[in-house]
Formats: C-alpha cells, sequence, structure tokens
C-alpha cells in the first residue's frame, strides 16, 4: 500500500503583484520502504511541493487537491495531529540546512531537543539516543559536545539527517542534501542516505537538479518543470532514456567520465527557466525545446503513457503510442 | 629541492608556457600552528590551455589560484607571467591584473545588488582607465552571450536568471581583453541545464580569443568536458596530472582513483573516511598514506613498498604535460616516473 499519495496538488503563492503558481497538479506516489526522486531546475517547485507535504508553506500560500499519508488527509489534518506527524511519521531535512544549526549549542543538545520537547524520552534517555543517532549517521558519540563550526560541511549535513531521524519517522523528506557538498562527502552522505532506505525500511523523497544523484539512490523519478511532473518512471530508464526533451537535457547536462561523445562538448539548455507569472501557452517548455512543433505553442500537453510504468508529457511521446 | 627545481627549468609544455607555479609554497598561521595550505606546487598553463585544477574541499585549490592571480604572496618559490617572475609593486601587480582574471564562483555574492549590468561591467575598464567604455562594456556582454547587450545595460542582478548573473560576472573579466581567466567553481551554484552552458561559453572563449584557463573545481565531470589537461591536488601538492583522457580514464594515484569511484554509477567504490586532511598536519612519509585504500588494502605491502608510503617522501612533481602521479606503488607500473 501506498505509504503517500498526491493527487493533483496545486500551490499558489499570492504576493503584491499577483499570484504564483509554484506547483500546477502533481500526482504521485510512494510506496513504503521506497524511494522517489524529484528533479527540476530551480524554481520548478520542488521544495514548495517538499514543504507542501508537510504544511510547512507560508500562510499566504493556497494548497489545492489531496495529499494522504498512510490514508490521512494532510491538508485537513487538525494541527495538534499534524504537529504529531511531522516528527513521529515524517520528516524533512532542508536545503542548505546545515547552516541552520544553531551556533552557540552543541550539536548532541539540538539533536535531542525534538525528544525532549514531544516528552519521547527523559534526559538520560534521550542522551542514548543521541549516541545512537550519531553513529548511525557515521559520527563517534563524542561529537555529540562538538559546536556546529568544528563540524565539516559533511558532518553537519549528518547531524541534520540524525536530527531528522530523532523520532523514528518512516519517511525522511531531503531537499538538496548533498548539493555544494565536495564529491568525497556528497559520496559518504549518500551513502548514508541509501543504507537507511536499505536497513531501516524508511521511505525517501529527494530533491535534486542532478538526475545523476537521483538515479543512484531512487527507485523512481519524477522529473518537474515549471510546477508540474513532465516526467515520471524508474531512475535507471528516466535518466539513460529519458522520453521528455528536458529530462533529456537534465541527463545530459553532467557528463559520464569518459564518454567520448560529451568530451570538450558540454551540453546544456539554451533560454531562460519561466516565469511562473507568465508562462508560456501550451506546452511550457516550448520555447527552449529543441524538438518543438508548430502545435506545441497551443496544444494542451498531459502526462502520457511512455512505456511499461512511464509517462511524460510530450506530444511526440503521444505520437509514438 | 635541487632535483625539482632541475625539473622545472625543463618545462616543455606543447604549448608555450603563460602562467607558471615553481615549487610554490603557501603558509598560513593558524590557531598558533602553520597551516601549509600550497606546499610545493609546480604547474604550467601553457598559451590557449584550458587546465583543471581539481580536489576535495580544503586541499589548497583556492589558495593556488589567489596566489596565481597575485592576491597571495607565496612563502616561497613564484609565480612566472611570461616569463617573468611576477613583481609585487602595485603598478606592475594591476597591470597583471589586466592580463590575469578571477571569475568568481557565486554569481550572486560576486554582483553588487545595487548595481546595473552596465556597471559592474564597466568598473574594471575604469579603474584601469580604457577608452571607450561602452564600446568594452558592449563587446564584453556579447563576448559573454548575452545579446543585444543594449538590452541588459540596466538590469539589475535579481533581474536575472542565475545563468546570466554568472554571464555578467565572465562579461567583467573579458572587459579587459584578459590572456588568462581564472574559475573557482565557475558552475557549481548553477543549475545542471545552464551549467553546460557556461561551460561551452569558456570554450568558445578559448576557440575565439585563445583564452587560457585555469579552472578549479570537485567536479570531475566538469573537467571531462572543457578541459586539456588536470591536476589533481591533494593535501597543498598536486600528486597527479596529465592528460584528460589519460588521467580521468587509467587514473594511477590511489586518491585520483578514490575520486573517480565515487562518481555516480562507477562499479566499485572507494568512499574515503577519516577526517578531512588539516593542512597544519601533514603526516609524513605520502601525505595520503593515512587515508589510502591501496596501502590498507594490503595491496601496497604486497608490492613492498608500504614502508616507503609510511616514511619516504615523495618527489615534487614537475611541470611537465605527460601523465605522472606521485605515488610508490604507482611508480613501480612506470619505472623512471
Ligand atoms: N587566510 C587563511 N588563514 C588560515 N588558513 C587558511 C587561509 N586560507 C586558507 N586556509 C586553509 O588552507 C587550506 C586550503 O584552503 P583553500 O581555500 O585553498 O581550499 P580549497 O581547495 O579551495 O577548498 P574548497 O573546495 O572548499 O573551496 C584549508 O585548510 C584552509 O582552511
Ligand atoms: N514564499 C514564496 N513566496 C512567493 N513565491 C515563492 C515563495 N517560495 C517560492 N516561490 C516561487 O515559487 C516557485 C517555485 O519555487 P521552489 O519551490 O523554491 O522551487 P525549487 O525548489 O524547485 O527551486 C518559484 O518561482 C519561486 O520564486
Ligand atoms: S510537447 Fe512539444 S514543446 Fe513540449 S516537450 Fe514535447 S516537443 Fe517539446
Ligand atoms: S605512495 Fe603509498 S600511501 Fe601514497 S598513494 Fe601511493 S600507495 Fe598510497
Ligand atoms: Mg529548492
Ligand atoms: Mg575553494
Amino acid at each position: 500500500m501506498s505509504l503517500l499519495e498526491l493527487d493533483d496538488v496545486s500551490v499558489i503563492y499570492r504576493i503584491a503583484s499577483g499570484e504564483v503558481p509554484a506547483v500546477r497538479g502533481v500526482s504521485l506516489s510512494l510506496d513504503s520502504g521506497a524511494a522517489l526522486g524529484v528533479a527540476g531546475e530551480s524554481g520548478s517547485g520542488k521544495s514548495t511541493l517538499a514543504m507542501a507535504l508537510l504544511r510547512l508553506l507560508p500562510r499566504d500560500a493556497r494548497v489545492g487537491g489531496r495529499i494522504l499519508l498512510d490514508g490521512e488527509d494532510v491538508l485537513t489534518m487538525k494541527w495538534g495531529r499534524m504537529r504529531a506527524v511531522r516528527w513521529a511519521e515524517a520528516s524533512i531535512v532542508f536545503q542548505g540546512a546545515q547552516h541552520g544549526l544553531n551556533p552557540v549549542r552543541r550539536v548532541g543538545d539540538q539533536i535531542a531537543e525534538p525528544l525532549l520537547v514531544h516528552n519521547l524520552a527523559k534526559p538520560d534517555a534521550a542522551r542514548k539516543r543521541v549516541a545512537e543517532l550519531l553513529e548511525q549517521v557515521g559520527l563517534p558519540a563524542w561529537r555529540a559536545r562538538s559546536y556546529p563550526h568544528e563540524l565539516s560541511g559533511g558532518q553537519r549535513q549528518r547531524v541534520m539527517i540524525a536530527m531528522a531521524l530523532a523520532c523514528s519517522p518512516r519517511l525522511i523528506i531531503a531537499d538538496e542534501p548533498t548539493t555544494a557538498l565536495d564529491v568525497m562527502v556528497q559520496a559518504q552522505v549518500l551513502t548514508l542516505i541509501k543504507e537507511l532506505v536499505a536497513e531501516h525500511g524508511i521511505s525517501l523523497i529527494m530533491i535534486s537538479h542532478d538526475l545523476s544523484v537521483l538515479a543512484d539512490v531512487c527507485d523512481q523519478l519524477a522529473v518537474m518543470y515549471a510546477g508540474r511532473v513532465v516526467e515520471h518512471g524508474p531512475s535507471h530508464e528516466v535518466f539513460h532514456d529519458a522520453r521528455h526533451p528536458y529530462s533529456r537535457a537534465l541527463a545530459a547536462a553532467f557528463p559520464t567520465v569518459g564518454d567520448p561523445v560529451s568530451r570538450l562538448a558540454p551540453k546544456g539548455l539554451g533560454g531562460d527557466p519561466p516565469d511562473p507569472m507568465q508562462l508560456p501557452t501550451g506546452c511550457s517548455f516550448h520555447p527552449r525545446c529543441p524538438v518543438a512543433l508548430d502545435e506545441c505553442a497551443t496544444m494542451d500537453v498531459e502526462l502520457w503513457a511512455a512505456g511499461a510504468g512511464r509517462t511524460a508529457a510530450c506530444v511526440h511521446v503521444q505520437e509514438a503510442s | 629541492m635541487t632535483e625539482t627545481q632541475a625539473a622545472a627549468e625543463a618545462v616543455s609544455t606543447t604549448r608555450p608556457t603563460l602562467l607558471e607555479a615553481r615549487d610554490l609554497h603557501v603558509e598560513f598561521a593558524s590557531r598558533g600552528r602553520r597551516a601549509r595550505a600550497v606546499d610545493g606546487v609546480n604547474l604550467a598553463i601553457g598559451a590557449g590551455e584550458i587546465v583543471a585544477l581539481v580536489g576535495e574541499s580544503g586541499c589548497g585549490k583556492t589558495t593556488l589560484a589567489r596566489t596565481l592571480l597575485g592576491l597571495e604572496r607565496p612563502t616561497s618559490g613564484e609565480v612566472r607571467y611570461g616569463g617573468n617572475v611576477l613583481d609585487y609593486r602595485s603598478k606592475a601587480l594591476k597591470a597583471y591584473r589586466r592580463q590575469v582574471q578571477l571569475v568568481l564562483q557565486d554569481p550572486m555574492g560576486s554582483l553588487n545588488p545595487r548595481q546595473t549590468v552596465y556597471e559592474a561591467v564597466a568598473e574594471g575598464p575604469r579603474i584601469h582607465g580604457l577608452p571607450d567604455e561602452r564600446e568594452v562594456v558592449t563587446t564584453a556582454l556579447s563576448r559573454a552571450g548575452l545579446r543585444p547587450p543594449d538590452r541588459f545595460f540596466l538590469r539589475y542582478p535579481h533581474e536575472l536568471s542565475g545563468g546570466q548573473r554568472q554571464r555578467v560576472v565572465i562579461a567583467g573579466a573579458l572587459a579587459l581583453d584578459p590572456k588568462v581567466l581564472i574559475a573557482d567553481e565557475p558552475v557549481a551554484s548553477l543549475d545542471a541545464s545552464v551549467r553546460g552552458e557556461i561551460l561551452a561559453l569558456l570554450l568558445r572563449l578559448r576557440a575565439d580569443l585563445g583564452l587560457s584557463a585555469l579552472v578549479v573545481t570537485h567536479d570531475l565531470g566538469l573537467a571531462w568536458n572543457i578541459a586539456d589537461r588536470v591536476a589533481v591536488m591533494y593535501l597543498g601538492r598536486i600528486v597527479e596530472s596529465g592528460p584528460v583522457e589519460q588521467v580521468l580514464t587509467a587514473p594511477r594515484h590511489p586518491y585520483t582513483q578514490a575520486l573517480m569511484s565515487v562518481l555516480p554509477e562507477s562499479p566499485e567504490r572507494v568512499v574515503l573516511t577519516g577526517e578531512p586532511p588539516d593542512p597544519t598536519r601533514i603526516p609524513g612519509g605520502c601525505r595520503f598514506h593515512a587515508r589510502c585504500q591501496v596501502l590498507a588494502s594490503g595491496k601496497a605491502a604486497e608490492a613492498g613498498v608500504d614502508g616507503k608510503c609510511r616514511s619516504e617522501l615523495l618527489q615534487i612533481l614537475p611541470a611537465v604535460p605527460e601523465a605522472q602521479a606521485a605515488c610508490h606503488y604507482a611508480a613501480l607500473s612506470q619505472p623512471g616516473a
């Protein structure tokens, strides 16, 4: 049974100059113990979607559709229940949050805080749990006494993951957990995340603009463009044989070292990301699409079937089937 | 040291050397200790050549780059440009900085939010008193791919996309008509889709203007995408260097092998553990020995070099274009290296 079910989810930010449709009708589901990757360039709505799942959006954001966590509708939940869910069932590791650790408190105290605040443990038990958590993320227990500035970027990111694990959630949402970390540290953090999924049965939603990283960790991949999912399917298939031209551009952006095709030939995508307040008509990708047809500027595209367990929102897919 | 010096004299790149580090050392005082951030580096960048400098966070890449730019003074050793030792008197340094331009990593951080694109690009030419400012700015923006240039003159950074901001930073460097660009993580803060566009721009600048570049990064894919040669740095020193095709398809230093092995999709990973290396405590013997997988797995012992790994210093690699690695174990398979 699916742990999480999104049905036609939309998010609109209301700002002084009008409305920003940041997420536009996203439907996805996640099985218990599975890992879903969400890819897309900056501004495509990934973080907004992640925050909507736990109702962490600012008040002026309007959320539509249905979000079912274990069959319960997150959007209509009472606040008390919502808070409990945030700690006990699902937690989120924010983009760049390792910079958000409190600089004047020892990391052990910061990890223990949710346990104490929610009366899930007495101070002694909490200390023991902190040691366990640190070990689980590959840090020695004595690190509990360190202050954030005494840790490297990768170690701080591990502390953030330990905090997210504190109340044994069933789902972790990791928003760009390795962006801006160097390759070796990124490998350490990704190995840790993979172990958590494989050995502890934790479900994962991981957000990144690097398809190769997502393909490495996740079973399924959803590619977002301008607030919509434009391609969805098993991650290796989406990465190696994308059906949507935007996914293809993302996949080609990080070359395989040793592949003669990409040697001295970096591949990018021209044009600028769309302004959500002035979305192009028809397929939102058409102004940048290398294989656009005339009708793409006017026709409505939707996620069409694109092979076994795959969908893509491109007219070429529809023609092929 | 004499061996190193001799090797440095014999520098022979296929392209004439333009910018060079010779036996460069840069030290900082750090909590009462000496941090040897750059600890003996020979590196030559040829005219029209793109060299990638790779290595993990804290290994000394930025310090080396800043020293090549004359922003940091070497503790010993020298920087040479066009065959001449860098002159640190302010007038000479100012002239040098026109030739060798820095392109910073974070376009948001390096652009002033209250300055228009025109003002940002015109700043360098004004400092250097160049004539025809408008013409210079127009050409630079156009070369950086912001076309038509006058449409961007009055825009502010927040009105641009991340890729456009990076292009403005590059235009600012191009406005002085430099010979060398030193780019520190030029695409690290950019989206995947924009990344390729900026890298393609660097290649185009080399083709059109004959620019040389040193690209500092921890992204090996970037090196594969645009560099002719790659130098791998570990704890203040270059431990492997050579043509990209050779070094990145058949890495010989265990550290380079580990870096390659953690790329997505590589079959067998060597995830290095241990604390990040500390330039105030550079280990004796091979500086990588405490983390080296070849030594830890017993392969070095089998080959009979484990004693050397722990106690015998490695020679500083000379600035030659051929593939080379500073490793006792790798030396066995390539005698004379
Ligand atoms: N001004 C300074 N004073 C003291 N130590 C310094 C100074 N600048 C750099 N260092 C130290 O020198 C080492 C090399 O730093 P550097 O910034 O060159 O690394 P880097 O390779 O560019 O790393 P990154 O990939 O994180 O940018 C680090 O250990 C750093 O802490
Ligand atoms: N608090 C907010 N108020 C108004 N607009 C916002 C807010 N947060 C994000 N947006 C806009 O919503 C869109 C999606 O943003 P985001 O979800 O952060 O994208 P991503 O995580 O994919 O980079 C962007 O156009 C962004 O500018
Ligand atoms: S529908 Fe048309 S514009 Fe959109 S991705 Fe497909 S070909 Fe390109
Ligand atoms: S010299 Fe020895 S310790 Fe150093 S990299 Fe080579 S094998 Fe490893
Ligand atoms: Mg985001
Ligand atoms: Mg640096």
